[in-house]
């Protein structure tokens, strides 16, 4: 196949189908339990340079609490997915977590603006990045779980997105078209955040996917945090609901309200002040170390979070703003 | 006496007027949203709103935060994924989409990624999102922005999203499926783009709103036809819905 054009930026991770083949063929498929704290996992799943992904989409549907962790753990060097990051990128920017990144969406909080310290850490030269869009991120994502090398797509073309990417322009054997070709994507290890799993990661989620099917099915190792545990029978009394079978999962860890600060479908809307104190501080790089010291690094554990932002009173006013509410 | 309203009123009921019935609409937050929604209570009932994350064609309670928020599919008919939204997309289902950004150029192009040398920028922005695959696959790209002349720019520092590139056949050549940018719509006026030369044209001023104002908040030469309109100002039941139905906090509204 001819390459018409390259892009100039790294390609970080191996898309050789047949390493990952490798790599899960040995990965256990044991139904066993699962269930770790959001410390073990960290410690046993997110070594320092390892390449990372997040599921939800920035401030919706986020595993707040193990990306707290990741802080608290002080890791460094990480690779990162910025697919759809929002809340999340702010935080790693926060803990200075990565030095390599594949960008989509990145700095900004949607209409919220964008964060000051995640623009300072990406406006330092520090960070090693390499663009893309958020359809072509899934779309290697896809050609991950799919176990071949590279996805195919029309995004990019003729743009400076495409010149600071990793992507290929290819002729199409059959049409003499020009396509993206788009490298696959296995990420070492992924964080999703769930509405239900079982013990052994039985997962499901409710409301929009994003690109967690994509992500959940590409990652080497996948981490689920959940709103609560249910029974293995659970499960199995509506099997269409599961979204992400146990098999694909290294370690469950149960954590109500895991989302906040972010929204969780049906359940809690974000807390749009929390997040807005969160853009407040940043502004001066002094006061920015108090705050994340106060919520982040001076706490043991989400629950003492979540208490620091105003508890159980807090969560139920968020209940009350969520407009999405099962019968 | 004709109703009072502010730029960004204007610009909404501007821009919702563009959508037409029974055809889809890939929005963001904010402004390109409130147009979105009053297009749907004034001409367009049937207008379908697509969210990238997923929510299709919901019936939106009220402003969504973020694109993925649970506002987005709120009674929708599918609460689906960010593969079923873009693939619609590129299949050629989608007929407008809205885009943003820090700088737009005179073949309609947009920087959203960064200002200054891309190593060690000197402003760093979001990058793409899914506006550059919005602007490759939708069949009309809809710009809505303020007119500022370090905003419409001669030649994007970085062009994250494609408009026609550099002028006619160039998407072509690039690659890309037939679209482009069809209308922006600003806070003075209303521009398209040249069936020829693919360069932005002038098509109607605001009311108040003299060429020259306009000219001289482009960085660069628009092209001027014969005949320059005047946009029909918003209608007071544009306005009524606007403010009581799609945006009543005042989020978007309140912004000019």
């Amino acid at each position: 196949m001819k390459v018409l054009d390259q892009g100039v930026n790294p390609i970080f991770m191996d898309p050789d189908p047949d390493k990952a083949r490798e790599f899960f063929r040995k990965k256990p498929r044991a139904m066993v339990d699962k269930r770790m704290t959001e410390k073990e996992v960290v410690e046993k799943l997110i070594p320092d340079g390892c390449y990372l992904g997040i599921g939800g989409f920035g401030a919706n549907r986020i595993p707040t609490a193990v990306v707290h962790e990741i802080l608290r753990a002080r890791r460094k060097n990480l690779g990162f997915l910025g697919h759809t990051s929002t809340h999340d990128f702010e935080l790693l920017c926060a803990g200075k977590c990565f030095n390599r990144l594949d960008a989509a969406y990145i700095v900004g909080l949607e209409a919220r603006g964008l964060s000051p310290n995640a623009r300072r850490y990406m406006e330092s030269g520090e960070v090693k990045v390499t663009e893309w869009t958020n359809y072509s991120l899934a779309a290697r994502l896809r050609a991950a779980a799919e176990g071949v090398s590279f996805g195919i797509v029309r995004s990019m073309l003729g743009t400076d997105t495409f010149k600071m990417s990793g992507a290929k322009v290819i002729e199409c054997p059959f049409t003499g078209k020009k396509f993206a070709a788009v490298p696959a994507l296995w990420p070492d290890v992924a964080v999703i955040h769930v509405h239900e799993a079982d013990m052994y990661g039985n997962a499901v989620f409710k409301g929009i996917s994003i690109a967690d099917m994509e992500l959940a099915r590409a990652a080497k190792h996948l981490i689920i945090t959940a709103e609560r545990l249910v029974t293995n029978f659970t499960i199995r009394s509506n099997p269409t609901a599961t979204s992400i079978p146990f098999y694909l999962v290294d370690a469950v860890v149960e954590v109500p309200y895991g989302s906040y600060p972010g929204n969780m479908p049906y359940l809690y809307f974000s807390d749009e002040e929390h997040l807005a104190a969160w853009m407040k501080a940043e502004k001066d790089p002094k006061e920015f170390e108090k705050f994340l010291d106060h919520y982040i690094y001076s706490v043991s554990c989400f629950e003492e979070y979540l208490e620091r932002c105003g508890g159980l009173k807090k969560l139920k006013e968020l209940q009350k703003l969520e407009t999405l509410v099962e019968k | 006496m004709a109703p009072e309203y502010n730029m960004m009123e204007m610009m909404i009921c501007v821009a919702s007027r563009y959508l037409e019935d029974g055809k889809t609409v890939a929005v963001g937050t904010g402004a390109p949203c409130a147009a979105a929604m009053l297009s749907q209570k004034t001409q367009s009932p049937n207008l379908i709103i697509l969210f990238e994350a997923g929510g299709i064609s919901p019936m939106l309670p009220q402003m969504p935060i973020s694109v993925g928020d649970s506002r987005t599919f709120f009674r929708a008919v599918m609460a689906a994924g960010m593969t079923e939204m873009m693939t619609t997309c590129c299949r050629g289902q989608v007929d407008y989409a809205f885009l943003g950004g820090a700088q737009i150029d005179k073949y309609g192009n947009i920087n959203s990624t960064v200002v200054g040398d891309y190593y060690k920028p000197k402003v760093r922005f979001p990058g793409s999102g899914g506006a550059n695959d919005f602007a490759s696959f939708c069949w009309r790209t809809m710009i809505m922005t303020v007119h500022s002349k370090s905003r419409f720019v001669e030649k994007c520092e970085f062009v994250t999203s494609p408009g026609f590139l550099t002028g006619a056949g160039a998407r072509e050549a690039a690659g890309l499926p037939e679209g482009g940018p069809y209308k922006i719509v600003t806070d003075l006026a209303v521009m398209g783009f040249d069936e020829k030369t693919r360069a932005m044209m002038i098509e109607s001023l605001h009311p108040g709103v003299e060429l020259d104002k306009v000219k001289a908040e482009t960085g660069f030469e628009l092209v001027v036809p014969k005949q320059v309109g005047r946009t029909a100002p918003p209608t007071e039941k544009e306005l009524r819905i606007l403010r009581e139905e799609v945006d009543p906090l005042k989020l978007v509204i309140g912004r000019a």
